[in-house]
């Protein structure tokens, strides 16, 4: 049942949760064993390897061959972020040759956590999904014993994306969660948003919530690069074929600009982010609101904020986007009753009251804040129930 | 609240010449409760065209080429008129950017 009415039961004075503290510190909110693949040539092993070991979780994606430069880097930051993310207890490595595979293992093994490449050039599919399921099984029976233990609501961090937005989403999702973050930002978690294009027309909003003057102007710079060299660049007209897009269009929406000023709802009134952050890049500033350099498409943008080691992901959506991701938890808030009557089992938090003025923003916020612990203490998401592992690497140029 | 009382359409800031229909099905000449959610205030419109939920009607009239603002924010301008009342959506709307 997606909560009704918002009745508050989020006491925010002494919020906790029970997660599992990684052996660097940070905690997480699920146990995966993450069988990794460095490139797409290497999915087939991963998940043969998740197929034979119960409990194991394999990540399967598009790219990881002659890419270089920036975006080669973002490959690897990527891929080590989503290893690194408290939400996983342990690793498998797989990709057709060792360099790379070693890096992605270097990189995820600075969190303290058990990890392991394995190479398969030289050995071949079979031999390798034979080691690499042996390993898996040792990490999975491991990580089974691990227990949850009650954590402080600041050893939270909570990402936020909307997406198949609508006028609806400005009204009543997007607040909501802006709601949560002006009351758990203070607590001291970590909060992030971003959707670069769909700042668009409402840049001047945005800026004037950076932190310092100096934030302010990172954040521009990465605004402005974005504009010129992703939609400057390629585009053919207006993009008023895709942005808003389709579904955007038939909830309401007519121009980027009014999509944008509700997309900026989720970040509340209060606070003012800190740091303006790469694609998947871990923020190092402490607590707060950062704002991450990302595309606007769904999947796209919530495995780079899992990438950054955010554990649990607020999602408002108007006309039903119905992503999920392997590794964080996908929270979906609505607050269109259409949704709600065509499509509900996608639904985690329903706010359509606040349309029919029979629910406040305070209220639906507590609804939300309410939904992210119990989402901590392990209730499946509906993407989770649902089967949606949308795990998709960002690329930003075409390969060598 | 009472069924009475559930608004039809609804919006942002009191700046905005257009708003938001919350409700399904609604019908050309249903006379429409509106609420500006920044200050809580009651405003009455008539739809003249049936608008589907999450739609935009003008609560001015728009001529083309006027700045549409929502959010108390400009948010496009207009392509073609919209009497109050009526439609506004991408035939007589589009982006200023891009």
């Amino acid at each position: 049942m997606a909560t009704k009415k918002g009745k508050s039961s989020a006491d925010t004075s002494n919020l906790s949760f029970r997660g599992w503290r990684r052996e660097n510190g940070r905690v997480g909110v699920r146990n995966h064993v993450l069988i990794l693949p460095l490139d797409d040539l290497s999915n087939a092993a991963c998940e043969a390897v998740a197929n034979n070991i119960k409990g194991t979780l394999a990540v399967p994606h598009h790219y990881g061959r002659l890419q270089f430069g920036e975006d080669l880097e973002l490959h690897f930051r990527t891929l080590i972020g989503a290893g690194s993310n408290p939400n996983v207890a342990a690793v498998v490595v797989i990709g057709i040759e060792d360099g790379w595979t070693d890096r992605v293992v270097k990189g995820i093994a600075k969190t303290g956590k058990p990890v392991i490449g394995f190479g398969i050039e030289g050995h071949g599919d079979i031999a390798i999904i034979a080691k690499a399921s042996y390993k898996a099984k040792e990490f999975v029976q491991w990580a089974s014993e691990l227990k949850r233990e009650e954590c402080d609501i600041s050893e939270l961090w909570v990402s936020t994306k909307c997406g198949e937005s609508d006028t609806t989403t400005g009204l009543g999702s997007c607040p909501t969660v802006g709601n949560m973050y002006d009351k758990l930002i203070p607590k001291g978690i970590y909060g992030v948003f971003g959707e670069t294009s769909e700042i668009t027309g409402a840049e001047h909003i945005c800026v004037k919530r950076a932190a310092t003057p100096a934030i302010g102007e990172k954040w521009m710079k990465t605004f402005t690069a974005y504009q010129n060299d992703v939609i400057e660049a390629n585009k053919v007209d207006d993009l008023s074929d895709s942005q808003p897009t389709k579904g955007n269009i038939a909830g309401g929406l007519s121009s980027i600009e009014e999509k944008a000023m509700g997309n900026l709802e989720k970040i509340g009134r209060n606070s003012m982010f800190i740091d303006v952050l790469k694609p998947a890049e871990t923020p190092a500033q402490g607590p707060g609101l950062y704002y991450m350099d990302t595309s606007s498409a769904a999947a796209e943008c919530v495995t780079l904020m899992a990438a950054g080691g955010y554990v649990v992901h607020t999602f408002p959506t108007g006309q039903g986007n119905i992503i999920g991701n392997p590794i964080v938890p996908v929270i979906k808030i609505s607050a269109n009753p259409k949704t709600l009557r065509t499509m509900p089992e996608h639904i985690d938090v329903d706010v359509t009251g606040i349309l029919r003025r029979d629910m406040t923003l305070d209220t639906a916020g507590d609804a939300l804040i309410d939904m992210i612990v119990r989402t901590s203490n392990g209730r499946l998401t509906a993407a989770e129930a649902l089967g949606h592992r949308e795990f998709v690497m960002t690329k930003l140029y075409r390969s060598a | 609240m009472s069924k009475s009382n559930i608004p039809q359409f609804l919006v942002h800031s009191p700046e905005d010449n257009v708003g938001v229909v919350v409700v399904e099905d609604l019908k050309a000449g249903t006379k429409m409760l509106g609420v500006i959610t920044e200050n809580d205030t009651t405003i009455h419109v008539t739809a003249v065209h049936d608008i589907p939920i999450g739609h935009k009607i003008a609560l001015k009239d728009l001529k083309k080429d006027d700045t549409v603002i929502k959010y108390g924010e400009d948010v496009g301008r207009m392509t073609g008129g919209a009497k109050v009342g009526e439609h506004v959506h991408t035939h007589n709307h589009r982006t200023k950017r891009w």
